[in-house]
This record gives structure tokens, sequence and C-alpha cells, in this order.
């Protein structure tokens, strides 16, 4: 899978609350928590991107709340992929679980600056950056989390399993 | 090798003689929990997986804790779903309005947690059962839903840092300023993806509630779980509350930590984190002298809604009032520790200083409803973060601390210590 676009960068911990905050969680549909996301930390953020661009932040991002409704918002946003130098293990489980692309790289999240136009191969956890024409590395997945995104998500995984 | 208490919890549950930090291992478990805010999410996939019937229907809990008793229609849709679901599976723990309490507070004290369990809950503070010895960790609403339909869910062992306490507590020091100051210590993700275990004397010597409290917090140093080693005072707590056999495990001698910190508590005065991360801590004393004038107090949530906690704000709020710039919010965790402080005369004494005193709810730790902050708003509250946004509108300001400096800043009308009020 291969994604293209520009990226977007944010802090050190940015927390679910500004991903989605509590007040927004009255609703189960993906597409009204869209129209949330990132929305105490950049008020225009939505009307900013386009489909198919990236976030970039620095340390623990998704840290606080387990609300699965951060990584869904983020997804909902058409946002492709976010890149971090390190993700909090709540939101991290999560976007392995709902299948929303996330890559953990140093090198990345420290040279990437926002606006440049940013290339993701997530099979060979290559990086490239268009814009400065540089290429980074990401960690690759365990072996066992590859299993639950090659299924398709954790329900798809476990219900597999059971037939 | 040896192993830690968490290791050993978790090879039981895989059915494993020993496990190591960094293996993937599938986990049976004890209790699968969810909120009102979680629980839908994970309702709609477990209908999407086809799935009938949940595991085991004693083995469920849920909930109706966050936007209760509900704030509007799409809040009262969400519970409605959950109560119509939990009445289909006709699960024996569903807790509503009238019996509901907040989660963190009601399961330990229902017994429905105990020594030696694995408890999922898709809730991020789930980690505080790791205070009565069992292995308890927050998900999302997927694993929850995965968890209902199959009893287990898959682990990361994780490698865990030992936080050695000792010495003699100062007064006014409970479990929340040891975990503020912890968490001021090693930062937000200090303790990423690890387990985070409180021994010491001085943790030998604490009581429940301030156990409760600490491994609540482990979340906020990003911790995958927090847990005391049991003992005579989990003994206690446990036996008169227990449904079902539980197991009491403890860590070898030999075993490995990535980390090992130790605190002279009695260096440790009360803490506040100021805005916007619960690790911006500084000493009361520090405190004090910036003058900082607040508009609310909140003591309550799954950190602070225990008797304890309003025992020590009673002790501090008799006879006093609350300053009149000041809105005093407190809300008792569940309906048994607000019957409990109605016996005591701890309502009345909240009343009769100026306070409201609010049926069990999340409410306004999470800014749902209960106390929520206009703009440029400064509130002290013992709830568990203070991020951009948290209570209220995005420039307002939590600062967080025990019950003790709460009460005594409702009193003075600014963040300031029990001694100022004479105590």
């Amino acid at each position: 899978m291969k994604f293209e676009g520009k990226a977007w960068k944010f802090g050190d911990d940015v927390n679910t609350d500004e991903i989605i905050p509590a007040r927004r969680l009255t609703t189960i549909d993906p597409d009204e928590m869209a129209t949330y996301c990132m929305e105490d930390i950049d008020p225009d953020f939505m009307k900013k991107i386009a489909p198919g661009d990236i976030i970039v932040a620095e340390k623990n991002f998704g840290c606080g709340s387990s609300r699965e409704h951060a990584p869904i918002a983020i997804k909902a946003a058409k946002i492709s992929c976010v890149i971090a130098k390190s993700f909090a293990r709540i939101f991290y489980r999560n976007s392995i679980n709902i299948g929303l692309p996330i890559l953990e790289s140093e090198e990345a999240a420290s040279k990437i600056d926002e606006g440049d136009l940013v290339s993701v191969d997530l099979v060979s956890g290559e990086i490239k950056n268009l814009t400065k024409n540089e290429t980074y590395k990401a960690q690759p997945f365990p072996e066992f989390m590859q299993q639950i995104v090659a299924a398709g998500g954790l329900m798809k995984y476990v219900m597999a399993r059971r037939s | 090798m040896g192993m830690t208490i968490t290791e050993k919890i978790l090879a039981a549950h895989a059915g494993r003689d020993s496990v190591e930090p960094g293996e993937f291992i599938m986990a049976r478990l004890d209790v699968v929990l969810a909120n009102d805010v979680t629980a839908p999410l994970a309702i709609e996939e477990f209908r999407k997986a086809g799935a009938k019937n949940v595991f085991d229907k004693d083995k469920i809990v849920m909930v109706a804790d966050h936007f209760v008793p509900n704030r509007d229609i799409n809040s009262a849709q969400q519970c409605k779903m959950m109560r119509d679901f939990a009445r289909e599976q006709e699960l024996t723990n569903y807790f509503d309005v009238g019996q509901m309490g907040i989660e963190h507070v009601l399961l330990p004290e229902q017994g429905l947690v105990l020594p030696g369990d694995v408890v999922l809950g898709a809730d991020s503070h789930t980690c505080t059962y790791g205070a009565v010895g069992a292995f308890s960790t927050g998900s999302g609403s997927t694993d929850f839903a995965a968890a209902m339909i199959t009893g287990e869910a898959w682990f990361r062992v994780p490698e865990s840092m030992k936080f050695v306490y000792y010495g003699q507590r100062q007064d006014w020091v409970g479990g929340k300023d040891l975990i503020l100051y912890t968490i001021g210590d090693i930062g937000v993700d200090g303790a990423l993806y690890r387990a985070m275990e409180f021994t010491g004397d001085a943790i030998a010597k604490l009581p429940m509630g301030s156990r409760l409290t600490m491994c609540n917090m482990a979340i906020e140093a990003g911790g995958k779980s927090g847990i005391v080693p049991p003992d005579e005072i989990t003994m206690e707590y446990v036996e008169p509350r227990a449904m079902r056999p539980f197991r009491f495990y403890e860590s070898d001698p030999d075993a490995e930590y990535h980390d090992i910190r130790e605190y002279d508590v009695s260096k440790i005065e009360p803490q506040v984190a100021f805005p916007y991360l619960p690790a911006n801590t500084k000493g009361i004393s520090e405190v004090v002298g910036e003058d900082i004038s607040i508009d609310q107090v909140v003591i309550g949530s799954c950190t602070n809604g225990r008797m304890e906690d309003l025992r020590i704000a009673a002790q501090i709020l008799k006879g006093q009032k609350v300053h009149p710039y000041v809105r005093l919010i407190i809300i008792p965790g569940t309906q048994n520790v607000y019957m409990q402080s109605l016996y005591e005369g701890l309502i009345e004494i909240f009343i009769e200083a100026g306070g409201a005193v609010s049926t069990p709810t999340c409410g306004p730790c999470l800014g749902g409803h209960m106390g929520v902050l206009a703009e440029g708003e400064k509130c002290v509250s013992t709830t568990n973060r203070n991020f951009v946004g948290r209570m209220g509108h995005k420039r307002s300001e939590l600062y967080l601390s025990g019950p003790a400096v709460a009460a005594a800043s409702a009193i003075l009308g600014r963040i300031g210590s029990p001694e100022e009020v004479g105590k």
C-alpha cells in the first residue's frame, strides 16, 4: 500500500482530547467525528487538509483516553497515515485494530517540515520526502501485528480464527 | 530468571509457565469492561462481525457513567444502545443510573475485580485495578468487542519499572501527590508501554483508596498498567467483597526491571500539576506565592472520588465557607460512597460550606457536563488530566491536585495549602 500527501506537523504529546474532544463523543458516525478532527489544536485543520494528506508528529502521539473515536476521526478525515517519533500504546493498538496506517520513525518526524510532499510505502516501511528528496525508514510492525493488519483489522482476524 | 508479578499473572492467563517482556501472548480475561462512550462503537463491531452472544454474561461489565444522567439526546441514545444490548445479552453486571458509580470506583468496591485477575477495559483508566494486585489495562472499543466474543485478548508482555517509596508521608500527602510527583519525575511518556510496579514501606502503609489513585494515573505516564503487590491491606479490602476465588502473586527477588527508581516520601509535599500536562508538577510551597485565583474546584472522579478523599475534603471544609467567587462541585464516586458520606455527615459539611454535591458521574472531568469551564476560567480539580480543553473551553486552565489542596483552594479562592486554612 502506497500513499502520497502533504505533511501537517504537530508537536509532542498530542492527546486524544485534542484529536477529538470528549464533548463530541456522543456519536458513532465516523463522518461526524471527522468534522471535529483536531478542532481544539487547530480549528481550521479540516478546511486545510486534502484527502491523502499525512500527519507528522513528535513523541507520544495519541496519549490520554482510550477513545477509538480518535483514530476513527483521523481515518474518516481521509488522512492517509500518521508518522510520529512514538505513539501512546492504546492509540497505537486502536489504529492497528481499525486499520489506520501508522508509522514510527524518529528520522522522518524530525526531518519532514509542514507542507512537504511525502510518499509512504507501508509494505517496505519506506518514507520518501519528495520535496527534500530524502528517504527515511520506519520501524517495521512486529510480526504478530502484521497478521492483524493483513487480516484487515482485529475483528476480521478474530472471526477468521474462530471459523 | 525470576518473574515480576505482572509476568506471572500474564503467564498464568496464557496457560504458560513463564513469559518474557516483548513476547506476544493471547490471555484469558477475567473481566471485560466498557462504558457509555466506548460500548456503542463496540456493539456496532460486535453486530458487524455477525456475533450473536457474548462469551460469558457474568464477566462483561458495562457502566453508564460518562454522560449520565444523560446530558442531551445524543448521549441518551448512546446509553439506550448500551442498555438494550445489556438486556438482550442478559449481562449480570450492567450498572445504570441509581446503581451506577464511576466505573473505576465501582468495580473494586463491588468486588468485581480481584487479585491475580487479567482485566481489559475500554477506558484508559482501567489500569486502576492494579491496586488490588491484578493486571489491568485500557483498550479501545474494537479490542473490547473482540473480547466480548472470545473472552481473550492479545498482549505484548510489558517490561516492568519498579518504583520504591520509603519514609514517612508528610501531612496531607496522599496517593495523588505521590503519583503526580512520579509523573513529574518521569514525564507523560516515562513509562510508555511498561508496567509500573509501586512498592516500598510507604506503599505498604498506604490505604487502598490511595493505592487505587496511584494505579489510576499510571496511564498518565504512558504506562500499560500499574500494580501494587497484594498484602494485608489488600486482603482486608478484597475478602469481604469477593464472590469468587482469587490469588495473590508476587515478584521474584531476582525479577528483571527496565528501571528501578526510589523516592523518599518524607521529602514530597502536596503536588499541583499545571496546565496542560499532568507532568507539569510543582510542590504546593512553590505554588502558594504565585497567587493563582480560581473559579471552580472539582472533588471527585475515578482518581479521587472515594471515601478516603471525601473524608479529607470534609476535614478541611468543616465549619468553613467556600470563597464567594468559587464554585465547589463534589462528586461521590458511587451510590455507596454517597450513602456513606451521608451517614458520616460529610454531605452536610459540604453543603453548609457552600458546595454543590452531585450524583456520581464522570461529568466535568472530561468536559462532558456538570461543571464545564468558560473561556479563561481556572479550576483546581482532583481529576487526572489537564490537557487543553479537557474540562471545557480550550482557553480554560486546569490544575490537578489531591483532595486536601483542592478543598483548601476552594476556601481561599486561589491555589493554596491546607495549612493556610489552619489545618
